[in-house]
């Protein structure tokens, strides 16, 4: 196998991109869901960082550190919301929240 | 390619595949620390040391452990001690603990190596990234700042528990 490295990385994120959006389909367990997005944000880090060292410029590094902020935030605010869905329904299924109206 | 590479690279892609299709919310919270292990030491194959330090401190060391605490928050009940029981059975933790003695003798191994990196990847320095963050990227760092505090009072507003508003004594006559 003789890949360029570049296209190497490129693949592997694409391939865990691609699992983390299957798992994000097809669960109905929140907590599930919420860990498929971040795979999803880990695979478009290192893609950001394969780009930046084809290039050999500081960009991709930086949004990298953009995106593991973000997946901080996100997480908080995400597990917080799953706190008060649990506490309101007793459940983690996540159709059970059509339950909800306005 | 490197060796190195593609080791990390099947260990992430097996974990991945693993807690994707795991049922057991442990289990895959155990084998995604190993897939974001397994991507941290990709990124230090791919010249990007600062970001796999970062990568290992910040995902696999908060926003997993967080998730794991909070896990283990919502569990509460009498089952809770059955629950722990068997998830510290030795067969649940074995596969982790390979994979990741694996990676751990792979990072080792390039560290005391010392090698350049493949050909076709240039090596971006952590004194490049810092000074790209706070030349050009200065309002996106302040940015990122007011989204993390919107963050923290948004998860406190949405996770605080509303307290009764009863008085204690109207409680008691309503006990009685």
């Amino acid at each position: 196998m003789n890949l360029h490295p570049t296209t190497a990385g490129l693949l592997l994120a694409g391939i865990l991109f691609v699992l983390g959006l299957i798992s994000v389909l097809i669960r109905r367990n929140i907590i599930f869901m919420l860990l498929s997005v971040e795979i999803m944000l880990n695979a478009a880090g290192l893609a950001f960082v394969v780009a930046a060292s084809h290039w050999g410029q500081a960009d991709g590094q930086v949004m990298f550190m953009f995106i593991l902020a973000m997946a901080a935030a996100e997480v908080s605010v995400g597990l917080a919301l799953i706190l008060q869905l649990y506490h309101q329904l007793r459940t983690l299924d996540s159709d059970e929240a059509s339950r909800m109206n306005g | 390619m490197d060796i190195a590479f593609i080791v990390a690279a099947l260990i992430a892609v097996a974990a991945t595949v693993r807690v994707v299709t795991c049922y057991n919310i442990m289990h895959a919270l155990l084998y995604l620390v190993v897939s974001l292990l397994a991507v941290s030491v990709v990124l230090y194959t791919y010249g990007a040391p600062f970001m796999a330090v970062l990568e290992i401190i910040i995902y696999a060391g908060a926003i997993m452990v967080l998730i794991i605490f909070f896990v283990m928050m919502l569990n509460l009940g009498l089952e809770t001690a059955e629950h722990e029981k068997a998830w510290l059975r030795p067969r649940i933790w074995i596969v982790p603990g390979v994979f990741c003695l694996v990676l751990l003798g792979e990072l080792l191994y390039l560290i005391v190596q010392n090698k350049q990196p493949a050909a076709g990847i240039q090596v971006v320095p952590p004194k490049q990234v810092g000074m790209a963050l706070f030349g050009p990227y200065l309002i996106a760092v302040e940015l990122t700042g007011i989204l993390l505090m919107a963050g923290i009072v948004g998860a406190y507003h949405l996770g605080r528990q509303h307290k009764k508003t009863l008085h204690r004594f109207l409680e008691n006559n309503l006990n009685t």
